[in-house]
């Protein structure tokens, strides 16, 4: 690492209206350095980055500086002349073309009328490939790849436009842990051709493992920068929110209340054999393990959206088929899907048609028809009851925050007056500060009797949460931990083994 | 953002019949309302001694109706964010079922209580056929996930394909006073076309907003999968959309043959533009999951307004279909331009203490 | 979902060839005039206007959007050239540059109102559709316009030859300007970069954005393209039958879409091949030429394209069913017990 930074801001400070986005924050990155960037929503940090790579000019008084030339803000044709290129969280790749094509892309798009060299593409992209030391066949369409190896494309497209900073939004988003060491294998080797890399990222243990500096903002300004290998992800999670978090392990013995939920032997061919477990009322428990580990799957067959192949389901003792998703929720169960933007809710409809969209069965006669009225005061009750913002149930969902808008999605299941609850990663996504609120809700629907299934990735969450612990690895499950007898740390290195 | 976890306030401030009906009045509605009253003016002008008549309200009482029924029968789909091409063909074909039914077997001799039973007969083959095609559709649009224009496409080239080649491009007509009085009739000096399309309008507009089947076609509109992992049976109700369509072109079939006194292979093709043009207009969200029908019949009014107008005119009906296309190219531009603007002054004035703030 | 599109890169062109093989078999078995040369020959002419038509179209398909106004387009074009020459006596080279020009002018008011209204296209074309059209009728009377100028309607050969059998073939206008056009549109397709754009902007039109594709240049170029081949589409039909009827093309949109979607074109864009779009025109040529020789009425072609574009959709949205999601460590897991 050299000892000027690549990239330097100085009283950065952004303002959109009346809002002060950024407040006089200095931010430095050095070449082949990783960093991260951390802060709840609304911290600024997404405002800093487009203020990078050129989305947004500064307001004046601030001073950016890219390999020692001033500059008083950038363009994102400066950008990309500089050399900063971001990888948004979708990747921004064309399923549809190749991977030389998508790696190759810039040569394409400047201009209607030049002619496209094929060879020259193919050409770019396997010396990108090569620099990271990676092979992908150049023909096949990114249609058919994993994820991980989109993002190697994506990596390899700032590569190929000669890219000295590389910015990544939430990079380790869906990534299984070998993918996540195959990305922090290519980081390293993009660290050794001198590039700066830029991780923002809501996931802290990982921050804390992968970077070398972090930044914490808070409400636009900086909290501070510190050295990775000096923090912990707890104490960035108290940088971050202001606040103290305390952590309570759960003291609640379920083992002699009613089950409600028996699964034994559940198989589903290619995904996950031999599940068997029980939820009892009123306790939590938690469905962890690595990405690919089969919890959604086994999830979604709870839920009915994907029936096993083998195996039983008994409800409050009673066997049942779970057919489709209907029987499902007949029989109690309910689902909170991981992808609340569009699995989990009708964006551009009420909050109040999207409140009752689970019951209309209940709401409804025999013909079908639903009295005026009855719509509007169940979505009412829940608003009042769960505490959703909103300037009015007609309001369209996607004007509610984000923490609201999960308030909602969680309270058109609650309606369904349901005996057990999926939740599926509830908190991805979701500001630190929100994610206590939220395992309030979750504790206080159990105090309630409700049987809570909760699938996650993150180990403090499940551990501080559920009263049990299932830990699944490679479709089946491998363990059953209880808070109480384990520690966190040697749950963890169960997990991460 | 700090969440209010704190003592929740009382539900709605509802303050009473006004703001509902303020709520439920989109800018649309009565955006269109002003269109129509200003057209009625404007030919009024035009044509002081013809226009503002009961001989031209008669009329477009008359030729709303089929054309209303057919442009429900593609607003349907629109709101479950598809769309039914094969409307017109659908509704040609029904009736000439219907037609070859009644000419085939009704003879002048008979007795009124036969032909009755005969016609009813007519009327459930009809029915029957156009409940089969909105089946077939409905399955393959919601089981094969194929695309709805590529599948009305098809079905509306192998219905239009068999109505020419069984028919030769003929007519068939000459049908009982019964059906002719359908057509042609009037009940209290109100054209029983007219009737027919606004207890079909009522009862649809009951189905879409107060029926689990038809809230549930608007969620399926701007979001299957959600819809879906809400417990939605939405292949059945995708099924439901397109055979309600066609059980809609089946009800149109009995109009327009009941008007022209005959039935087609080739009528009423200009109608599908139409249809679509006044869906849109009307506020039917083309993406799918929003509309209204108050707002498709205001705008079906306008369409027979000036229909009516440049009739009276002398205008060429050619042009009239160019001045729809403008009409709905016009329209389209002032709401996306214009609606925004509008939009928040109505949100300005509809403006309440929001919920749950502490 | 992602499987199967691998698969399918060049897997639709291959199934298209295996059915027209299997068809062409199957006809020239059940009509010894089918293979002739001259029967092929004239099938190609017969079709040059469709396959001109489905190359436009296929370009505007791959960019996400749709156009159904294209025919009705042509048939400006078609009238406003035959109005000029043979009632205002314009020479050919001012007529023909000002028919192609009023295709690509009605191309781009497509475009224009698709991308400022941000209104699906299919809406848009609809509403174009009856405005192009119910002025071309009203402004023509509805009148056909019999007689051509010399220049539209000789007969142009490029190639001619007499047959052992004693027929002759000729390779004519329409079919030179049909390979031309097809050329250039898998040129423009796979050779430039507007084409590679074009694709871009089909598979994510918002990465498309962020990279710098010029959306507004990019349709207008695309709507425009179809535009131009209406308008020479349109030319060559008055070339081609000697007269200007302006309702001669009304409904042909159905038959070019047809022939573009069982070549493999997406109606959500990003999708499809040139060859493969040709191979679809010949698939609809064929059938239609069967049913003809066959002796059945043509009444019943209608149904065929029908049942054509039902059964294929109804194949490509059955295969592409999302199978199991297979993690191949839970697969090799479960495997072993």
């Amino acid at each position: 690492m050299s000892t000027a930074p690549f990239l330097r801001m100085t009283r950065a400070t952004k303002r959109f209206g009346g809002v002060v986005a950024l407040d006089d924050v200095d931010w430095d990155v050095m070449a082949g350095e990783v960093h991260c960037l951390v802060g709840e929503n609304g911290s600024g940090k997404s405002t800093m980055i487009k203020l990078v790579s050129g989305v947004h000019l500064p307001d004046p008084g601030t001073r950016i500086e890219v390999d020692g030339q001033p500059h008083a803000g950038i363009t994102p044709k400066l950008a990309k002349d500089l050399g900063i290129h971001v990888i948004y969280q979708d990747l921004s790749l064309f399923p549809n073309l190749s991977v030389a094509e998508n790696i190759a892309i810039e040569e394409v798009v400047q201009g209607l009328a030049r002619p496209v060299r094929r060879t020259r593409m193919r050409e770019i992209a396997a010396a990108a490939l090569a620099r990271l030391d990676f092979v992908l066949p150049l023909d096949k369409s990114v249609a058919s790849l994993s994820i991980a190896e989109r993002q190697i494309i994506a990596i390899c497209r700032g590569l190929a436009s000669q890219a000295r900073l590389l910015i990544m939004d939430e990079p380790t988003a869906s990534l299984t842990r070998a993918e996540v060491r195959l990305l922090l294998g290519i980081v390293a080797r993009l660290k050794e051709q001198g590039i700066a890399i830029v991780f923002v990222s809501h996931r802290l243990e990982e921050v804390v493992e992968i970077a070398e500096r972090v930044t914490v903002l808070r409400d636009g300004r900086r909290v501070g920068t510190y050295p990775a290998a000096q923090i912990s992800a707890k104490r960035l999670a108290e940088l971050m929110t202001g606040r103290a978090i305390e952590h309570k392990v759960v003291m609640h013995d379920v083992t002699s209340i009613t089950p409600l939920l028996e699964v034994t032997a559940l198989t589903r061919w290619g995904e996950f054999a031999d599940v068997t477990f029980t939820l009892h009322r009123g306790e939590v428990l938690g469905l962890t393990g690595l990405l690919g580990a089969g919890r959604t799957e086994v999830a979604l067959s709870l839920f009915g959206m994907a029936p096993s192949d083998s195996g039983e389901i008994r409800v409050e003792g009673r066997p049942v088929v779970m057919a489709s998703n209907r029987e499902a929720i007949r029989a109690g169960i309910a689902y909170l899907s991981e992808d609340r933007l569009s699995l989990g809710l009708n964006m551009r409809q009420s909050v109040k048609d999207n409140l009752v969209l689970t019951v209309l069965d209940r709401l409804a006669n025999r013909l079908g028809w639903i009295k005026p009225g009855k719509r509007r005061a169940v979505a009412a009750d829940w608003v009042s009851r769960l505490n959703i913002r909103t300037a009015s149930i007609e309001a369209s969902a996607q004007q509610l925050s984000g923490g609201n808008q999960q308030r909602v999605a969680l309270a058109k299941w609650l309606a369904t007056e349901p005996k057990a609850l999926i939740l599926d990663s509830p908190t991805v996504g979701v500001d630190v500060g929100n994610k206590q609120g939220i395992y309030e809700i979750i504790r206080g629907l159990a105090a309630r009797g409700i049987g809570i299934l909760l699938i996650s990735d993150e180990i403090p969450e499940v551990y501080y949460t559920c009263d049990r612990i299932l830990h699944m690895r490679e479709g089946r499950i491998v363990g059953v931990h209880r808070p109480t007898e384990i520690s966190e740390h040697e749950l963890e290195e169960r997990v991460y083994a | 953002m700090a969440e209010d976890v704190g003592a929740a306030r009382g539900p709605l401030e509802i303050d009473g019949l006004l703001k509902r009906i303020r709520e439920r009045t989109p800018g649309d509605i009565v955006g269109l309302a002003i269109l129509l009253v200003v057209l009625l003016g404007l030919f009024s002008t035009l044509l002081p001694a013809t226009f503002p008549t009961i001989a031209t309200v008669q009329s477009i009482m008359f030729q709303l109706p089929e054309l209303g029924l057919l442009a429900l029968a593609m607003a349907i789909p629109l709101m479950s964010g598809g769309l039914n091409l094969a409307i017109i063909a659908t509704a040609n074909q029904s009736a000439l079922l219907m037609a070859w039914i009644m000419t085939h077997s009704i003879t002048p001799d008979m007795g009124s209580s036969e032909v009755a039973l005969l016609i009813v007969a007519a009327l459930a083959a009809g029915l029957v056929y156009s409940v089969l095609v909105g089946l077939i559709t409905g399955v393959l649009v919601a089981t094969m996930g194929v695309h709805p224009i590529l599948v009305t496409l098809g079905t509306m080239s192998v219905i239009d394909g068999a109505s020419i080649y069984l028919t030769r491009g003929t007519i068939i007509s000459g049908f009982p006073e019964a059906v002719q009085w359908i057509g042609n009739g009037t009940l209290m000096h109100i054209p029983v076309p007219f009737l027919v399309l606004l207890a079909t309008a009522g009862v649809v507009s009951l189905v879409l907003s107060r029926t689990k089947f038809g809230i549930s076609i608007y969620m399926i509109g701007s979001n299957l999968e959600a819809t879906r992992y809400s417990g939605v049976d939405t292949r059945r109700v995708i099924i439901g959309v397109y055979t309600l369509s066609s059980v809609l072109c089946f009800v149109a079939a009995t109009l327009m043959m009941a008007r022209f006194n005959s039935a087609s292979a080739e009528y009423a093709q200009s109608y599908l533009l139409i249809t679509i043009l006044s869906a849109v207009l009307g506020g039917i969200d083309p993406f799918g999951g929003f509309g209204r029908i108050a707002g498709l019949l205001i705008s079906l009014v306008i369409l027979q307004v000036i229909s009516s107008g440049l009739n009276l005119l002398g205008v060429n009906q050619h042009l009239t279909l160019a001045i729809w296309g403008f009409t709905l190219i016009a329209v389209m531009a002032v709401r996306f331009y214009l609606a925004p603007v509008v939009m928040d002054a109505i949100r300005y004035a509809r403006r309440s203490p929001p919920m749950n703030r502490g | 979902m992602r499987d199967l599109l691998a698969r399918f890169s060049g897997r639709t062109e291959i199934y298209l060839a295996i059915v027209i093989v299997v068809i062409g078999t199957t006809l020239s078995l059940l009509s010894p005039y089918f293979l002739t040369i001259s029967n092929l020959i004239d099938l190609v002419e017969t079709y040059s206007v469709t396959a001109i038509l489905a190359m436009g179209l296929f370009v505007v398909l791959v960019s996400g959007g749709i156009d159904i106004s294209f025919a009705a387009t042509a048939s400006v074009a078609q009238y406003a050239t035959a109005f000029a020459g043979a009632d205002l006596g314009w020479p050919a080279y001012v007529c023909i540059p000002c028919g192609l020009g009023i295709g690509v002018l009605l191309g781009c008011v497509n475009a224009i109102l698709i991308h400022y209204l941000r209104i699906a296209s299919i809406i848009i074309t609809v509403a174009t559709m009856s405005v192009y059209f119910g002025l071309l009728m009203y402004f023509s009377h509805g009148k056909s316009i019999y007689t051509l100028p010399d220049w539209l309607s000789t007969r142009v050969v490029f190639y001619e030859a007499e047959l052992a059998s004693g027929d002759t073939i000729r390779i004519t206008l329409p079919i030179v300007v049909m390979v031309a056009a097809v050329i250039i549109t898998y040129v423009l397709m796979n050779r430039l970069s507007a084409g590679r754009q074009l694709y871009a902007m089909g598979g994510n039109p918002e990465a498309a954005r962020r990279l710098g594709v010029n959306i507004a240049g990019v349709q207008i170029l695309a709507y425009a393209y179809l535009g131009f081949m209406a308008g020479l589409a349109g030319l060559i039909q008055a070339h081609r039958v000697g007269e200007s009827v302006p309702n001669a093309l009304v409904g042909h949109e159905l038959n070019v879409l047809a022939a573009a979607v069982l070549g493999g074109a997406s109606l959500n864009g990003g999708i499809g091949s040139v060859p493969g779009v040709v191979l679809g025109v010949v698939l609809l040529a064929m059938l239609q030429n069967g049913l003809n020789l066959l002796g059945v009425s043509s009444y019943f072609f209608q149904i065929v394209i029908g049942l054509a574009i039902l059964l294929s959709t109804s194949i490509t949205g059955l295969s592409s069913r999302p199978g199991r999601r297979r993690s191949s460590r839970a697969a090799e897991a479960v495997a072993n017990g």
